[in-house]
């Protein structure tokens, strides 16, 4: 019963190394593809060349008479099985337009990789064998590729609904009528700006694998799947399936990584159930690279036009948006609400009046459907905001950093009540990016920049920067209300103390790659006083945790974290009264402190948790009305948004002969409050920055204009080497969030909001001498000496 | 086709088609899956093996020329449950977050070792070009790396 190591310092804040890493770092860890479910039968999935075609015929006589196979189903043959379509939570108007979608195509196929058919046989390699002897005859229709031309409607793809657009959705708010058109009609300065969010693949390292096993009797089954949402799934995949949810259990092994695109319901987890339960066979399916680029979602993908208009000093006087988001063929789980989670976002960190016009058309065209990439409509409308800021400094001629220090929202307005109704918690951009200048040593780079950028010279110097908000820590429940989503912000956690002492945290959080494991063991330490070795974090089987809303939007440690908080504070209250009772005193004369009950005054009376904890399981002495054992379940709603918040500077060399660009140093400031454990921190940073700095200078996926992905695998899509990326320096401030106990915001999507418009910026400041003021993003050598040429005459 | 392959130090062999790639070989035949598969294109390096003490793709190799030989994976590094140098090293600077690029990325790190023992920051980088992580920006990687160079 005795507690491994009495805790005399705070664990909070310590750099503790990850317990997730020796199963890990020695190939014990199990992926859902390394799972060894013997008689399983192997899923393979026909996908379309065409990116929208009829389907005309599939015969499938002779695949069906290839080595291993034991089955082969169309569409058609498995649309009696859906009890509803693919799944899309968030209708974010009433009159938004969702073609149902099955996962398999009937009629038609919308892009390229759409399932066509489902091969079921004795092995994998027999499985994807026998794709190629399926015979599938296609009338090839118009690809729709733009997202402009798609909103023509001149080529419909979906022809029930009529038209290619989704929805339109507008935040117009003004303090009075007309007040956008009367600040653009009044304005010093005004800039005009449309910028490209290209689409972008995600790439996590891990490709989706999914495995569904039936229990022999009473219909139960289990799907294992290398997903972020196991809850989220279970309720999907019994709504789609129309079977009863309480006879799935759905399990998250080890997952490599998601970034959003394992935030998803799929088409292959939905068919792996369906086909495990018409066969009474374990299904299993794994995704090759080439597949996952064009069957696991893409993010980003928007056309953006921003306006800003301002006082002759600089300061923003409104701001107008108008964006066309990418839905790509069809709605996925949260598609449609991507561009939402960016809307409020637009002024970004700055002190706007209330004059705000913001206005998204999304489009369905024939190419993969988009949906939450890492930031999701964050870093978009952070990269628009940022790029605009310094496209106004250069019109008002002046530095760009001296522009947003005019503006900033000031240290001593939080919490500050935003043009939107929204209430940002806490900040000091100031500080942020001070910190940010003074690593950079701005003044000295400028000066080096002026002596090296002049006429001729080939290597140009670029300094950029940004200041950012990200709206995080999803999400009050009736916000999301508000905003039509399906579904609530909450996260459960359950704290269950053992008779020996030791600590189970239950959290319905689903990390990839996170840590929860070590951070939720070092919060519930803090708490309840515990070793951390002596806590274990149960999380990502629905058996076990049966409540939880999952891991994504940086929403697991503000809310998750803090449920844990709020689980251990009610295991405190049950033990204090069994404390109480125990020492003959009042609840209210104890004190808690190190894992131990003591009467406030008198130290000597005092009882540890872990007594608590064994009196608490074997009940011969409990105060009446205080049920045995010590456990807690707490559900946290949160009240707020988290608005963690940074600067970040990156400078940058470009060979103006090549077009080539050299990132030579990356500085990230960033405040997520309250930091659990900073080593964690720091390496979210780091992949978070990476990522964003990808999207700036290397990643893209490419269509042709019959829309082809040109970019269908690690040779061709450039997901950036070691060599290809800096080193990143990362500092912080702490400006704890006053909305939730622990002083967290989350940071697992900061480094990418902040990324892209950094580099963005630092790569037209090193240009703009030479006339070029606009390049679409990813500033490749390619294109970065294109618009040299352009800018200098094409000479 | 039969083929021989001691794999951590255990000889075995098993028949194959022959178009098995040595990956395939080594996690479905050898059973042994912490070997990860993370593309189709031999670009990402997830299923890095040493083959006779050399860093390689175990998917550019197929298991029939693999015959005879002597593999490491990364479950053949650690000794009497003690993790190799490189591992502790990763562990220690936060090289790994998913984890699913980091069999191979421990392996490629140790062949890059092998052959320069005291590598810049920038031979760190571009030793380890072959190998793909997504989530750590590499800036641990090469933390890691580089520590365990100094040991």
């Amino acid at each position: 019963m005795s507690i491994t190591q009495e805790r005399t310092n705070s664990i909070i804040g310590q750099r503790m190394l990850r317990r997730e890493d020796p199963a890990l770092l020695t190939g014990e860890a199990k992926f859902t593809n390394d799972l060894v479910i013997p008689g399983a039968l192997h899923l393979a999935v026909l996908r379309s060349p065409y990116a929208h075609a009829r389907i005309k015929s599939i015969d499938v006589t002779d695949a069906l008479t290839m080595p291993g196979v034991i089955a082969i189903y169309t569409g058609k043959d498995l649309h009696a099985t859906w009890a509803a379509p693919m799944p899309c939570a968030w209708p974010v108007t009433p009159d938004m337009k969702n073609p149902a979608h099955f996962p398999l195509a009937l009629d038609k196929v919308c892009y390229v990789g759409d399932g066509v058919a489902a091969v079921l046989a004795n092995s994998e390699t027999e499985s994807r064998d026998a794709l190629d002897a399926i015979d599938v005859a296609y009338e090839p229709l118009q690809a729709v590729t733009d997202l402009e031309v798609a909103l023509s409607d001149k080529t419909i793809i979906h022809e029930a609904i009529g038209t290619n657009k989704s929805y339109t959705w507008n935040l117009k708010v003004e303090a009075t009528e007309g007040a956008v058109d009367e600040a653009f009609k009044n304005a010093a300065f005004t800039v005009s700006e449309r910028y490209i969010q290209q689409r972008l693949i995600p790439m996590a390292m891990e490709p989706r694998a999914v495995v569904a096993v039936p229990q022999p009797f009473g219909g139960d089954i289990t799907l294992y799947s290398a997903t972020q949402v196991p809850h989220i799934l279970k309720v999907m995949t019994a709504i789609t399936l129309g079977i009863p949810e309480h006879q799935l259990r759905v399990v998250a092994p080890a997952v490599g990584g998601g970034f959003g695109s394992k935030l998803d319901v799929y088409a292959e987890e939905l068919l792996c159930v369906a086909l495990s339960r018409k066969h009474g066979a374990p299904v299993r399916w794994v995704e090759e690279r080439t597949e996952n680029t064009q069957s696991t979602i893409h993010g980003r993908g928007q056309i953006q036009n921003i306006e800003l208009a301002a006082d002759k000093d600089g300061k923003l006087t409104a701001v107008r948006v108008r964006l066309i988001g990418d839905m790509g063929a069809y709605l996925q789980l949260v598609t449609p609400g991507v561009p939402l989670l960016g809307a409020f976002l637009y002024a970004g960190v700055y002190d706007l009046p209330v004059a705000y016009d913001f206005s998204c058309t999304s489009v369905f065209t024939t190419m993969t459907p988009t949906d939450a990439y890492r930031g999701a409509g964050r870093p978009e409308a952070t990269y628009a905001i940022e790029v605009a800021m310094d496209a106004l400094a250069r019109k008002m001629k002046i530095d760009p950093y001296e522009l947003r220090k005019r503006n900033y929202i000031k240290k001593e307005q939080f919490p500050y009540t935003a043009f939107s109704g929204l209430t940002y918690d806490s900040g000091d951009h100031l500080a942020a990016a001070e910190k940010a200048m003074g690593h950079a040593d701005y003044a000295a780079v400028r000066k080096k920049q002026a002596t090296q950028n002049v006429a001729g010279a080939r290597k140009r110097l670029g300094i950029g920067m940004t200041s950012y908000f990200e709206m995080c820590g999803l999400a009050p429940s009736r916000v999301l209300a508000s905003l039509n989503y399906g579904a609530g912000g909450w996260e459960s956690a359950t704290v269950r103390v053992l008779p020996t002492s030791k600590v189970q945290v239950v959290t319905g959080t689903s990390p990839h790659g996170q840590g929860h494991e070590t951070s939720w063991a070092m919060i519930a330490a803090e708490k309840l006083g515990v070793a951390p070795e002596d806590i274990d974090v149960l999380h990502s089987d629905t058996a076990i945790a049966p409540l939880g809303l999952d891991t994504y939007g940086s929403r697991s440690l503000a809310v998750g974290g803090v449920a844990i908080a709020g689980a251990c504070d009610k295991v405190i209250d049950k033990a204090r009264l069994i404390a109480a009772h125990q020492l003959e005193c009042a609840a209210e004369d104890l004190e808690f402190a190190q894992g131990t009950f003591s009467v406030k005054g008198s130290h000597d009376k005092a009882v540890p948790l872990a007594a608590i904890a064994f009196a608490a399981f074997t009940a011969h002495n409990l105060p009446d009305g205080v049920e045995p054992n010590l456990e807690a379940q707490y559900t946290h709603d949160p009240k707020n948004f988290s608005w963690p918040f940074g600067a970040h500077i990156c400078i940058v060399e470009i060979d103006t002969e090549t077009g080539k660009v050299d990132v030579l140093k990356y500085i990230a400031v960033d405040d997520c409050g309250i930091q659990i454990n900073p080593l964690i921190v720091e390496g979210q940073v780091h992949g978070g920055v990476v990522q964003g700095l990808a999207q700036a200078l290397y990643e893209e996926a490419v269509y042709d204009t019959d829309g082809n992905l040109k970019t269908t695998n690690l040779a061709e899509y450039l997901v950036p080497a070691a060599c290809d990326v800096p080193p990143i320096t990362t500092d912080f401030t702490v400006t704890p969030s006053p909305t939730n106990q622990l002083g967290v915001k989350g940071v697992g999507e900061a480094g990418t909001i902040g990324a892209a418009s950094t580099v963005m910026n630092a790569v037209i400041d090193a240009l703009s001498g030479l006339g070029v003021t606009k390049l679409d993003m990813p500033a490749s050598p390619n294109n970065v000496w294109k618009a040299i040429q352009a800018a200098q005459g094409g000479k | 086709m039969k083929v021989s392959i001691t794999i951590n130090g255990s000889a075995q062999s098993h028949d194959v088609e022959p178009r098995t790639l040595l990956v395939h070989y080594i996690r479905d035949q050898a059973k042994l899956t912490g070997t990860n598969i993370g593309c189709d294109t031999s670009s990402c390096g997830a299923c890095t093996v040493h083959l006779d003490g050399e860093a390689a793709k175990s998917c550019t190799i197929l298991a029939a020329q693999a015959d005879g030989g002597a593999v490491t994976t990364i479950e053949g590094l650690a000794i009497n449950g003690e993790m190799h140098p490189m591992q502790k090293a990763f562990m220690e600077n936060h090289g790994l977050q998913c984890g699913y690029c980091t069999p191979g990325m421990v392996m490629a790190a140790i062949g890059l070792l092998n052959e320069n023992p005291k590598p810049t920051d920038e031979e760190v980088r571009l030793g380890l070009e072959g190998n793909l992580c997504r989530c750590t920006g590499y800036h641990n990687i090469v933390k890691s790396v580089l520590a365990a160079a100094n040991k």
